[in-house]
């Protein structure tokens, strides 16, 4: 007969944290900032269409970062519980903070604390633009654990977030162009790859950034992809 | 499953809606009608007081599509809704116009744009117009347990094909049966008398501005023979719905505009 065992819950947590920090540490980072006319999300991603960038809602998109499968998954649920919600009630009653609270931390939260299943190695950033003028912009980030809070004018996911974070803090302003806003993104990426030891520094060009953007003067649908030619000008200016 | 991993990858909503959310899918379903025995509706003056009775039509010029409709919906012999929308923008290169009992119509042209967007979302790819134009026929099919009972909805499809660079036209029956129209058509209760206009008024290959007069005298006509149809409404300032179509996507015409071709058009018919 075998000897059952105890291991702490404590012990078991702190062991599925440690196990998703090492996976994350290596995760590409994603910067979202606030411009003038709405939001800006910048990713370092050299795929042509495997994005990390995308549209969940008329006035809502995911930044993500870590294990791809995953956060399609994630991606995945919340286009479709923001349909189903938008279609029973208004497209209006959709919004980031009940993605976050209801649909994206409840989900992400029940697989970390689940004994048998592996945790998600995901960190997510979602983003809603205004509905006026006089409120302001939500970004919201969420953890691997289901943890989330609210960011302001800016937020960076992704292992090496915490050098950008002391770039933006130092260079962020409110009100930036768009192409201001996202060569201050590309700044960040660069001082960060030049600290990277030489065979795995990224190199940072109009092919190997996703850009997208939440646009206030956009119709129904704010989000936009950025096209290469676009983004090729911006990083010229 | 935590995540429903079996489903992602399903990027049919109305599959989704059924099975999430059937009560909302009854507009569509039969079975939910099979103990209630409707009666007949294929009349104007009927005991159901639903709301049908319209003209909506497409035609393709040189760049694109025009999509339009009158905005009348009628109750027996009673103007039931004077501002009533029959077009709708799919997405950026298609719109759908419906014809049939006003309730379903609209519902099905909702949740038809949500179908092509979730699917656009999902993908990352908008689905191709024969795509979309094959998914409507299910649609259709779907509500002919209905259309038999008298809530029918029939729907015509425009869009333009940025790939192929051209401008098409589907049209549908109440199986479901999808037919592509290579210039015009018209349907709905003054959809006859329209299609008579366009028959005579219609030329290949012609500019915006010319077939947008086809249109609104076309529109004009089907108002002026059929009691379901309204034409412009000059007091209230209601104009019909009039949508264009193109490489760049799709646009409205401006009431404005619309307003300046039924001027145009009254000023020839006195001259006559």
């Amino acid at each position: 007969m075998s000897t059952p065992y105890y291991v702490s819950p404590e012990q078991i947590m702190q062991d599925k944290a440690d196990f998703v920090r090492t996976g994350i540490e290596r995760a590409k980072e994603v910067i979202v900032l606030e411009y003038q006319n709405g939001i800006v999300m910048v990713a370092e991603n050299p795929l042509a269409t495997l994005f990390k960038i995308s549209e969940i809602y008329d006035r809502i998109a995911l930044a993500a970062t870590g294990r791809i499968a995953e956060y399609e998954a994630l991606r995945y649920l919340g286009i479709r519980e923001a349909e189903i919600k938008g279609y029973t009630f208004n497209r209006t009653d959709v919004t980031a903070k009940w993605l976050t609270n209801n649909i994206f931390s409840q989900r992400i939260a029940a697989i970390f604390w689940q004994s048998d299943t592996k945790p998600l190695e995901v960190e997510l950033l979602l983003c809603e633009l205004r509905a006026d003028p006089e409120s302001s912009h939500r970004i919201y980030q969420l953890s691997f654990d289901g943890t989330f809070w609210e960011e302001q004018k800016y937020a960076i996911i992704g292992g090496r977030s915490d050098e950008i974070s002391e770039i933006l803090e130092r260079e962020y302003e409110d009100g930036l162009e768009l192409k201001e806003a996202v060569k201050l993104a590309v700044k960040g990426f660069e001082t960060i790859e030049a600290k990277a030891d030489e065979e795995e520094r990224f190199h940072i060009s109009a092919d190997t950034l996703e850009v997208a953007i939440l646009d206030e003067n956009r119709n129904r649908r704010k989000f936009r992809r950025l096209p290469p030619d676009e983004l090729k000008e911006i990083l010229a200016s | 499953m935590l995540l429903d991993v079996a489903d992602y990858g399903n990027s049919d909503f109305l599959e989704i809606l059924k099975r999430r959310r059937p009560e909302l899918y009854a507009a569509f379903n039969a079975e939910s009608l099979s103990e209630v025995t409707l009666p007949n509706t294929q009349h104007y003056a009927s005991p159901l007081d639903v709301l049908k009775g319209t003209t909506v039509l497409a035609a393709v010029y040189k760049e694109g599509v025009i999509i339009a409709g009158d905005r009348q919906a009628v109750e027996g012999f009673q103007v039931g809704e004077r501002r009533i929308q029959k077009v709708y923008e799919v997405d950026d290169h298609s719109a759908i116009a419906i014809a049939g009992v006003a309730g379903p119509c609209i519902e099905m042209a909702k949740l038809f744009q949500v179908e092509v967007e979730f699917y656009e979302k999902i993908e990352g790819t908008t689905l191709s117009l024969e795509g979309k134009a094959n998914h409507l026929s299910n649609m259709v099919k779907s509500n002919l347990g209905m259309a038999l009972q008298g809530l029918y909805v029939i729907p015509i499809f425009a869009g333009y094909d940025p790939k192929e660079k051209q401008a098409k036209i589907f049209k549908y029956d109440v199986t479901g049966g999808r037919y592509e129209e290579a210039d015009y058509h018209a349907i709905g209760s003054g959809g006859k008398d329209a299609q008579t206009t366009l028959k005579k008024r219609y030329r290949k290959d012609t500019s915006r501005d010319e077939i947008l007069e086809v249109v609104v005298e076309a529109l004009w006509d089907a108002a002026d023979e059929d009691l379901g149809t309204a034409g412009p409404d000059l007091i209230r300032g209601i104009f019909p719905t009039i949508k264009s179509i193109d490489q760049t996507g799709v646009s409205d015409i401006a009431d404005s505009e619309v307003e300046r071709l039924y001027t145009e058009l009254i000023e020839s018919l006195r001259e006559m």
